[in-house]
């Protein structure tokens, strides 16, 4: 193989990397609080907004349902008004932090959801405001699940910024498909494919190992 | 086993001084008081409404342990609720402390429940922090200082005996253990009520024990007032001063333990205290037994011993003083807010006039007694 193709890959997994990390944490900046809105303003719960609930949910629903590469194509304009450009890899970023926040909140939601109301019950027995009961409860008790639903998160990202090469993402997928599969270099896919292998372990036992740093539920000692 | 439990927490406990219902309700500015609260929930979309409670009418008299017992589903969780706002009565008043509750808003509200502590059957620890974390949450809540923080949970954490686990999660713990963590919690913030939502009842005989007798001592060192609920006899005849029996979301008996568990007139109150020492008759006995004398029968007799009266041999006294042969079939004495009570069926060998003049001397010693059949 030759120095060039493997400063392509190195060129290409960078751009990989910066998009998963750059959608994947403005995705969670607002993914995040929306999940916990979304797993306590149902009807008689901390915030209780249930028709905004509903919209929301819908929402949330409508982004997830439609295909990636359909929603990269659909919000060009928005993409071109965030970005200043619709092509290249920032602009890819766009879609994709698009894309993660439904993917985070209802991942977070679950988690929020699966704390015992109990705890809940008990915080407001001693006072705590809401937001109290969101930071020093809810959020705290959701660390486990939280800390697997981003990791997910990471993981799917890897995936849908293969598919970015559609408006000149780059990355490592626009690379195995423009090398590996149109100009028939296989050698050049297989790297791609075992080098996407490699960070998605990383990123999965990291994620693991903080979920279970985290999880104090029952690991008596 | 359950007489040893009562007592073993009895014999830490004072002699509980017997308060009639009337000065019950005399009580000058009690700590909780209801008022005609109702509560109705709607239930699902046909929009029925489920009654909850009913017309309640409850004083929680200040330093006292006050026990509300009810089958579940009777409404004691929803009742509970009501004074720390965690529901709203849909009529009526709650006063705590003088202070109607539902009459507050959300951010004062906040305020006077830092003033409840509250414990659950299910302790309701965070399990993300340590015992040491847990006992310090409402204080983080009150928004205390960290080194305040760190002065007021190290005695707490002696109180309950659990120094030495400061560190530990709420997994690491046995359910006493945790239990004991929440009660840390809810005395955290130096409240005036403590709440006790069922707090025994996920736990084994020994450890409630432990747990009641823990409670007992903060209501008597602390001057707290405990109000708990419960649906076991156990808890309320250990440590309760005041009992209130609901059913069907209604108060239907209320008064001093000693005179609700004695007296047992209502059928709940008697469900109830299905447990309660010599109050079933012994299956060879009721096979036998008919409701009419017939020649030659014996008289069955349930005599109920009260307070200082079980401890004198009255029975003994009726063979030597009036002649009557007494046999003993069944019973027991049991130990009630810190004061004996006990029941006996004895079978008597006599006829009416003599089974009267024996029912006569029982009475004027305070003994009540009553026939409940006859055997050949």
């Amino acid at each position: 193989m030759s120095a060039d193709i493997i400063a392509l890959i190195v060129k290409a997994t960078g751009q990989t990397l910066y998009m998963v990390a750059v959608a994947g944490l403005i995705g969670s900046l607002f993914g995040i609080p929306l999940g916990v809105f979304l797993a306590t303003s149902g009807r008689g719960e901390l915030f209780a907004a249930p028709w905004v609930n509903k919209v929301l949910g819908a929402i949330v629903n409508a982004t997830r349902s439609t295909p990636f590469i359909i929603l990269v194509v659909a919000i060009i304009p928005f993409t071109r008004l965030v970005a200043g450009t619709s092509i290249g890899t920032t602009a890819a970023i766009v879609p994709l932090t698009i894309a993660t926040i439904p993917f985070v909140a209802r991942l977070v939601e679950t988690a929020v959801r699966e704390v015992d109301p109990g705890l809940t019950e008990a915080a407001r027995a001693m006072g705590a405001s809401p937001m109290q009961i969101v930071f020093k409860v809810l959020l705290a008790e959701a660390r486990p699940g939280i800390a697997s639903a981003l990791t997910l998160t990471i993981v799917s990202l890897i995936g849908y910024a293969a598919m970015v090469g559609a408006i000149g993402g780059g990355g490592l997928g626009d690379l195995g498909i423009r090398y590996g599969y149109q100009r028939f270099m296989p050698d050049v896919m297989a790297v791609v494919v075992v080098v996407l292998i490699v960070l998605v372990q990383l990123v999965q036992s990291a994620g693991d190992r903080l979920a279970r740093q985290f999880d104090k539920r029952s690991r008596p000692r | 086993m359950n007489m040893a439990v009562i007592r073993d927490a009895a014999t830490s406990a004072p002699q509980v001084l017997p308060v009639d219902k009337a000065t019950m309700s005399r009580t000058t500015n009690p700590m909780v008081a209801f008022e005609r609260v109702s509560k109705r929930f709607a239930a699902g979309k046909t929009g029925a409404e489920v009654v909850a409670l009913d017309d309640i009418e409850l004083v929680v008299p200040r330093g006292s342990v006050t026990g509300i017992i009810g089958r579940s589903g009777a409404g004691k969780s929803t009742l509970i609720r009501l004074v720390n706002g965690l529901e709203k009565p849909s009529s009526g008043r709650v006063l705590v402390d003088g202070v109607d509750i539902s009459g507050v808003d959300e951010k004062n509200l906040r305020a006077v429940r830092r003033s409840i502590g509250m414990i659950f059957q299910h302790f309701n620890l965070l399990s993300s922090r340590t015992a040491f974390g847990n006992v310090a949450l409402p204080l983080e809540i009150a928004g205390m200082g960290k080194q305040d923080i760190e002065n007021r949970v190290g005695p707490l954490l002696d109180l309950v005996g659990l120094a030495d686990k400061r560190g530990r999660y709420p997994s690491e713990l046995s359910g006493g253990q945790k239990q004991r963590i929440g009660i840390a919690r809810a005395l955290a913030t130096e409240p005036k009520l403590l709440l006790s939502d069922e707090a025994t009842s996920a736990l084994d005989p020994e450890t409630t024990r432990s747990i009641l007798a823990l409670l007992r001592t903060i209501n008597k060192e602390l001057g707290l007032t405990v109000l708990l609920i419960t649906h076991e006899m156990e808890v309320v005849k250990a440590i309760a001063d005041h009992v209130a029996v609901i059913d069907g979301g209604r108060i239907v008996e209320k008064g001093s333990t000693f005179d609700v568990f004695t007296g047992h007139t209502h059928e709940t109150t008697q469900a109830l205290l299905g447990g309660l020492a010599g109050m079933h008759l012994p299956e060879f006995l009721t096979s036998r037994m008919s409701p009419q004398p017939e020649p030659g029968s014996r008289t069955i007799l349930r005599v109920i011993f009260k307070g200082e009266n079980a401890t004198e041999p009255m029975l003994a006294r009726l063979g030597s003083e009036l002649g009557i042969e007494v046999n003993i079939m069944a019973g027991a004495v049991d130990e009630i807010a810190g004061r004996p009570f006990g029941m006996l069926v004895v079978s008597l060998r006599a006829d009416e006039v003599k089974i009267a003049a024996a029912r006569q001397f029982l009475a004027t010693h305070g003994l009540l007694s009553e026939v409940v059949g006859y055997v050949r």
